[in-house]
């Protein structure tokens, strides 16, 4: 068996293995002159370009000026060193997730959304949630497969574990915007207290969502995904479907049961 | 010169179907109130202000004579009742109203025909500061014209009204013609208007009274800088709809975003609310000679643009139907479509010119506003440059009268300051290159873009048809469009639609559906020079 050669670093692909070529494109308020183009060649060059190339300079609002410059980037990324926790799900259309909803469970997916505690930006939830959705991407409303509950903000831990139980929810669904003090940490915490507490945490699908989430801090605070900035409505759906009825069916509710605390 | 084929007696047809549709609503509305429009009325008055919760006036005391079951009568009634009983001013009779220590139960007491006598200076005055405003746009608009049509439309959100003023007066100088300044998010679901100035929103900046004044004052001086003037506009919809434009009239906006369906479908507001408020909206904007553009590319971003374009024109029908029910003129109707089949489709582009040059043919005195793609946006923003490019191409082909320029970056942030600048650009590029394309082409008379126009005037024709013989009611709860279903008492803002009573009064409404105002038979003035 050969020996694995040491990867090279990671750098920017232009033209050449390792060239490191980079464009970048910005506005600095000064209006075009010698001063200006030489301000936007150092403005690159401590982003790590080397021998920068000012592309276009013109004015494209008083006082302001519009750069496109290209450089070669020193910098390198050691790949192999690299560990993100990442929720596992390939996609799904919006076909594939009604017909496999339809086949495989017969029934429809039941989720209940919500921004808890002091939170009152539902952006997050409804871009999720809502018919309309986010970035051309319909929301889980718009599906046949899901049945909806989006209870908005600044909805108490307690109102939302009753409200999910009451509709026998499949996935609970909390959305945090503010993370100011961690208090989004604190509410997701207690959320997932208080459904040990109840007994039932292990029945549900518990989703935590925001700008400042990613999966891994969902994972430590006890929810079973995280999905942060760019997450598109299917990205929500496709993991839910596959989680709730993929091939591997989950097993089932009572196979570890957790004591209630 | 270009144009499809138009059977002339299927879209008198359609015309006739929308105009059925929206007599069996404009039944409903002429039956009902609601709190929006109510506090519409006491802010028309002079009502101003809020409580030191942050409650405006209006809300405070309409809410109170909703809650006692007396709003069915108009708010002008006790209105009236309390300058009878010694207000010195509407500022002080509406305070009465919200906080004085016993409800009036409105029993006994004056006359119907006292009531109006005594808010008949008052009712003059209100309409005097709307028609103040439109004589001053008009007056300025005479000494400085607005650009050539397409008219160039952009959007600034920061959510600082101060830097939105910024970014306004940046995109005016970078050619911009409209600039829009969107709204934070979900306002559209707040049952009051935020109050003064505001430098936080997410996702835009709050429409406030203040804000709109301040924004006109940044245009106004890039008007006089460029030479060109500079239109504003805002969003009047949602659950303030008609407070919104009324605020529009009193500080001189252009245009207002204001469509009779899209708060059903898209913000879950109820269909009876939604109805109502649109109505008293579009008197105020009728009034104030504000152009309306109208939502029905939202459509497109829900339902499949190629199966669904019918909906969008069968839609445009019934929004001019409702507008023209309201005292709209066509030249105030900018009935909104969209450049969004799948870029991937083949022939695309041919289906896109059929339908938007289709709408240009049939609304011919219509300002109508063309949509940039926004559903297969993505995060490559080169692609995306290319993409809008294509959608100018068809807008100055097709002549389009306002144009909502497309951004690289839709799927991926608010426009930045640069983004704004290169779609300037290239639309002042494609614009200018191609500026008597339309003029020199001709289509195939059975081509691929003449068979489109006719097969999508007869679908809306048919669909029409459908509408009409179940009513609006049932097709909107069925999804007939953009494939949203409702419910008529589903949705929110529901509770504040109010059956009016038999002596309900409203001086104000009364005189903007009076058939003889001053600016009743005049043409919203044919400003947009074409070409």
């Amino acid at each position: 068996m050969h020996p694995i050669p040491p990867k090279p670093p990671l750098r920017a692909y232009g033209d050449r293995e390792g060239d490191g070529m980079v464009q970048m494109s910005f506005v600095l308020t000064v209006p075009p002159s010698g001063r200006a183009r030489e301000a936007a060649k150092r403005f690159a060059e401590m982003h790590g370009l080397a021998d920068p190339i000012v592309a276009t300079m013109e004015a494209c609002s008083e006082g302001a000026s519009f750069f496109v410059v290209y450089g070669q980037s020193r910098h390198e990324v050691d790949f192999a060193s690299i560990d993100v926790a990442e929720v596992r799900t390939d996609p799904l259309s919006h076909d594939e997730i009604e017909n496999r909803v339809q086949a495989r469970l017969g029934r429809k997916i039941v989720v209940v959304g919500a921004c808890t505690g002091s939170d009152a930006h539902t952006v997050g939830i409804d871009a999720i949630l809502n018919y309309k959705g986010y970035a051309g991407d319909k929301g889980l409303e718009s599906y046949r497969a899901f049945e909806v509950y989006n209870l908005g903000a600044q909805v108490e831990n307690e109102t939302l574990a009753a409200r999910a139980r009451a509709v026998r929810a499949d996935a609970i669904l909390v959305s945090q915007v503010i993370t100011q003090r961690n208090c989004h940490k604190e509410n997701g915490r207690s959320l997932v207290e208080l459904l040990e507490r109840q007994g039932w945490r292990d029945d549900v699908v518990l989703l935590f969502g925001g700008p400042r989430v990613d999966h891994q801090t969902a994972l430590d605070l006890g929810f079973d995904a995280g999905f942060g900035t760019g997450t598109k409505p299917g990205d929500v759906a496709s993991y839910l479907v596959e989680r709730l009825c993929g091939a591997t069916p989950p097993a089932p509710a009572d196979a570890d049961p957790r004591p209630p605390r | 010169m270009a144009t499809v084929p138009m059977d002339l007696g299927k879209v008198a047809r359609c015309r006739a179907l929308a105009g059925e549709i929206a007599n069996d609503v404009q039944r409903y509305i002429d039956a009902h109130t609601t709190v929006g429009v109510e506090r519409t009325i006491l802010r028309a008055y002079g009502a101003d202000g809020i409580d030191d919760q942050g409650a405006p006036l209006v809300n405070t005391a309409v809410e109170r004579y909703r809650e006692a079951g007396l709003i069915g009568r108009g708010i002008a009634t006790p209105l009236g009742r309390a300058l009878l009983a010694g207000a010195s001013d509407i500022q002080e009779a509406a305070e009465r109203l919200a906080f004085a220590p016993d409800l009036d139960r409105l029993e006994g007491g004056p006359s119907a025909a006292d009531l109006r006598g005594v808010l008949a200076p008052h009712t003059a005055a209100a309409l005097a500061r709307i028609d103040r405003a439109r004589e001053e746009r008009d007056a300025l608009r005479r000494r400085v014209p607005t650009g050539p049509t397409p008219l160039k439309y952009v959007i600034v959100a920061t959510g600082n009204i101060y830097d939105d003023a910024v970014q306004a007066k940046a995109a005016a100088a970078a050619g911009a013609d409209i600039v829009a300044v969107i709204r934070a998010t979900a306002q559209s679901l707040l049952d009051y208007v935020p109050h003064g100035a505001t430098t936080e929103g997410y996702g835009g900046t709050f429409a406030t009274q203040e804000n709109f004044k301040i924004i006109r004052r940044a245009l106004d001086e890039a008007t006089g800088r460029h030479g060109r003037y500079v239109l504003q506009t805002n969003y009047s919809s949602g659950l303030c709809m008609a407070e919104i434009a009324w605020m529009a009239a009193v500080e001189r906006l252009d245009m207002l975003l204001n469509d009779a369906m899209y708060g059903i479908l898209f913000r879950d507001i109820n269909m009876c609310r939604t109805f109502v408020d649109q109505y008293v909206s579009r008197r105020f904007i009728a009034r104030a000679g504000i152009v309306i553009n109208t939502g029905e590319d939202n459509y497109l971003t829900t339902a499949n643009a190629v199966d669904k374009a019918h909906t969008v024109l069968a839609s445009q029908f019934i929004n001019e139907a409702f507008a023209l029910r309201a005292g709209l003129v066509e030249e105030q109707m900018g009935l909104g479509h969209a450049y969004e089949i799948d870029p991937w489709v083949e022939d695309s582009f041919l289906l896109e010119i059929a339908q938007a040059q289709l709408i240009r043919q049939i609304f011919d005195r219509h300002p109508i506003k063309w949509m940039p793609p926004t559903k297969h946006k993505t995060g490559d923003i080169f692609f995306a440059h290319v993409h809008d490019a294509m959608f100018d191409l068809v807008g100055v082909t097709t002549k389009q009268t306002i144009e909502l320029l497309g951004m690289f970056s839709e799927a991926i942030q608010n426009p930045l300051l640069m983004d704004r600048y290169l779609a300037l650009k290239a639309t002042r590029y494609v614009h200018g290159a191609c500026k008597h394309l339309g003029d020199e082409i001709e289509f195939k008379t059975d081509g691929i873009v003449a068979r489109r126009a006719e097969q999508v005037l007869a679908e809306a024709l048919a669909l029409l048809d459908e509408v009409n013989s179940e009513s609006i009611w049932e097709a909107i709860a069925r999804g007939a469009f953009a494939d949203v279903k409702r419910t008529r008492t589903g949705g929110r803002g529901f509770a504040g639609v109010v059956e009016r009573s038999p002596d309900y009064l409203n001086p104000l409404l009364d005189a903007l559906e009076a058939p003889s105002g001053p600016f009743a038979a005049r043409a919203a003035d044919g400003c947009y020079r074409s070409g």
